[in-house]
């Protein structure tokens, strides 16, 4: 079986964290990048592991959309995003022959590659592997957390945008971390507050709040709150990186708080 | 009407045995054995109408279906190495499961009462897809003499139920099948929300068990005489659309209103569901640009907040040859509307994202598609400057 190869390819990570939410739309695979690109500015390897298979969007949040997955002797080796190798990235969206193309796929089908993608793909050392994943509680979310169930996954951070449509279905996304045995490393509320850049007037497009209140009602820790930033927006759509070129920008410390978190608690966990 | 009976009765039969077979399946998920329980459990009572009818492949009772299973319709059924053990292996193997689903005719003789069915679609998530559906619900519904269903086969994560007002409802079991829940008496909806015990109810299933849970609304609701079917989806191309498009591919679907946010991130999700409906036949009767632009409550300045780096769904559609229904601003009275469960075409008849409707309703774009389809959207603009004039 394939047992020896999977404790193989994973066994260089340290830390391994899933960003989920019920909701579509909400910013995970924007917390993702972001987590990642912060975590390499504070000198860290950090590799991401998109399970996105019918929308995958970080290859072009990072810019690397037109690179290929190359095998080796031991497996798929992930796109390095920078020459340093600081990130590395395995996404459906490197599988594809064009970028449009619709990955029409049921279940099982996708179940297979994301075990695929857990035992297959060849890491090497890694502080962190973040997960980022489609919405829902489905089985992709299934299929990843029992794939990763035996490397021990640090946790889930959970994202929502304050409003309650979108609250509620990240309470039965924290129903489902219940479920499975999945820490709940925090929530992070993204999109809270546009301020305008014409009059400074502050409108919550989306509310306001709802992500935190959920944090105190669920009894899990509450990251933070992430504005809506359009200069973020723009930094993802052509594939900058925002940590290094924006710090002036309204969601830059947001993202910069959420990411000392993640390292502080990381350094308890392991004193 | 039967209807405010049958809404006041406190029926026994309420489907919300869900969440005990979620328990189930997270039992045998936790304890790390690699076989989910995806049969059907929504049956509530034997010899109901819904219980009666859910003998299908994916069956009514709590089947063990291992997770690598590779489907009933592939070569592989019954041969795979995962099919060991497997109580349907036999069954499979025969390749009895490649034979066309028996629900889909019987699909085809429920739906001969509907009219027109319309399927709301994204690719990408967060996009507005519900919001869509509700408002198009709401407006047409405005029509009195005219029967609306909203269906959501959003299974993991069902917004329909909020937004229409309609939270902490249930679903009731008459002798013709599931009651679907009324918000006027021309307008029935039905969710997997209403199934739920608890707002933290989690609906934790794999593809099969979603599959058989839109077979059932399909065929074991009572919608009775309808106008117009709408049907709002989760993002994606995966199952739900799979089997929505196959279940109906008897009784005929109008088309698919799609829709997008302006930014690329979106558009490229958006263009594989475009591809998807291609790849499945699905008429595309046009796209909605949503959230495109923000127009300040103070100063009226407009800010792009999902900017079209890559020109928007406007481009999008001339490339794609698909037509552009119109683009509909980023109102912030959308979501609170949304978060009350209230109609924001009577909630804020004035706001500027009312105007933009108008707009919407003088666009070429809607005049030049003679379709009757199309005019059925611009009737849901017409409503809107209806209420505005
Ligand atoms: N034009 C708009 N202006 C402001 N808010 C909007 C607008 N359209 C939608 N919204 C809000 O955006 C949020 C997301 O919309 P909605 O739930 O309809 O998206 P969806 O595509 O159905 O998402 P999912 O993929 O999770 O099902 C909701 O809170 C909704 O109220
Ligand atoms: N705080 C924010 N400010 C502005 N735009 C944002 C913010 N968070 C996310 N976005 C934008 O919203 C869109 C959806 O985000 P995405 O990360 O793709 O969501 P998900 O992965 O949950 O579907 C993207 O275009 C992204 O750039
Ligand atoms: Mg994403
Ligand atoms: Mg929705
Ligand atoms: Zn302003
Ligand atoms: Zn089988």
């Amino acid at each position: 079986m394939e047992t020896a190869q999977e404790t193989g390819n994973l066994t260089g990570i340290r830390q391994i964290i899933l960003v989920l939410s019920g909701k579509g739309g909400v910013g995970k695979s924007t917390i993702s990048t972001e987590l990642a690109l912060a975590l390499r500015h504070s000198g860290k390897k950090v590799g991401i592991l998109d399970v996105d298979l019918c929308g995958p969007s970080i290859p072009r949040m990072l810019k690397v959309q037109d690179k290929a997955v190359h095998q080796c002797d031991n497996g798929w080796v992930p796109v390095f995003v920078d020459q340093e190798q600081t990130i590395s990235l395995m996404s459906v969206g490197f599988l594809l022959e064009k970028p449009d193309e619709a990955v029409v796929w049921r279940g099982p089908k996708k179940n297979a590659l994301i075990k695929q993608f857990v035992s297959d793909v060849v890491w090497g050392d890694l502080d962190y592997l973040i997960v980022d994943t489609p919405p829902g509680t489905s089985d992709e979310h299934i299929s990843a957390v029992e794939a990763l169930r035996p490397y021990k996954p640090l946790g889930a951070i959970l994202v929502t945008t304050p409003q309650a449509i979108s609250v509620g279905d990240v309470r039965r996304e924290l129903t489902f971390c219940k479920k499975t045995g999945l820490r709940v490393i925090g929530i992070v509320e993204n999109m809270s507050g546009f301020i305008c850049p014409h009059c400074s007037e502050c409108t919550n497009l989306f509310s306001k709040g709802g992500g935190e209140e959920l944090a105190r009602h669920a009894k899990v820790p509450f990251l933070g709150c992430v504005p809506l930033d359009p200069q973020l927006t723009k930094s993802l759509e052509e594939g900058q990186d925002f940590i290094q070129e924006f710090p002036k920008s309204p969601a830059f410390p947001a993202f910069i708080s959420i990411t000392q978190q993640i390292l502080d608690g990381m350094l308890a966990q392991t004193s | 009407m039967e209807l405010a009976t049958s809404l006041g009765d406190p029926s026994p039969g309420r489907a919300r045995d869900e969440v005990a077979i979620c328990a189930r399946a997270q039992g045998a998920l936790v304890s790390g054995t690699s076989f989910t329980l995806v049969g059907l459990n929504v049956a509530p009572q034997a010899g109901s109408a819904a219980a009666a009818g859910s003998g299908g492949q994916e069956g009514a009772g709590m089947e063990e279906v291992p997770q690598d299973c590779p489907g009933t319709s592939s070569a592989q059924a019954g041969k795979g190495a995962s099919c060991q053990g497997c109580p349907n292996q036999r069954l499979c193997a025969s390749g009895a499961g490649a034979a066309p689903d028996p629900a889909i005719e019987e699909i085809r003789e429920k739906m001969r009462t509907v009219k027109h069915k319309i399927l709301v679609l994204s690719g990408k998530g967060g996009v507005g897809k519900s919001t869509f559906s509700a408002h198009l619900a709401y407006g047409l519904a405005e029509d009195e003499s005219k029967q609306i269903a909203l269906l959501d086969i959003d299974i993991c994560g069902p917004s329909i139920p909020k937004m229409m007002g309609l939270e902490g409802e249930q679903v009731h079991q008459s002798g013709s099948g599931w009651s679907p829940v009324y918000v006027e008496e021309n307008l029935g909806v039905m969710s997997v929300g209403f199934l739920l015990g608890s707002p933290d109810d989690a609906v934790i299933w794999r593809g099969p068990k979603k599959n058989g849970m839109i077979k059932q609304f399909l065929r074991d609701v009572d919608w009775g005489e309808i106008d117009y079917l709408i049907v709002d989806t989760p993002p994606g191309t995966s199952d739900e659309h799979l089997s929505i498009v196959q279940y109906l591919s008897a009784a005929h679907i109008d088309g698919a209103v799609i829709i997008t946010t302006p930014q690329e991130v979106s558009l490229q999700d958006v263009r594989k569901e475009i591809n998807f409906c291609h790849k499945v036949k699905l008429p595309i009767i046009g796209v909605v640009e949503n959230m495109s632009g923000f127009i300040c409550p103070k100063c009226k300045n407009e800010s792009q907040i999902f900017p079209p780096t890559t020109g928007g769904a406007e481009v999008m559609c001339q490339d794609l040859k698909v037509p552009l229904l119109g683009k509909v601003p980023l109102d912030p009275q959308i979501g609170k509307s949304c978060d009350n469960g209230q109609s924001f075409l009577t909630e804020v008849p004035d706001s500027p994202a009312t105007l933009a409707y108008r707009n919407i309703i003088q666009s070429k774009c809607l005049k030049h598609v003679n379709n009757y389809l199309i005019k059925n959207i611009s009737l849901w603009f017409t409503v809107l400057s209806y209420l505005i004039s």
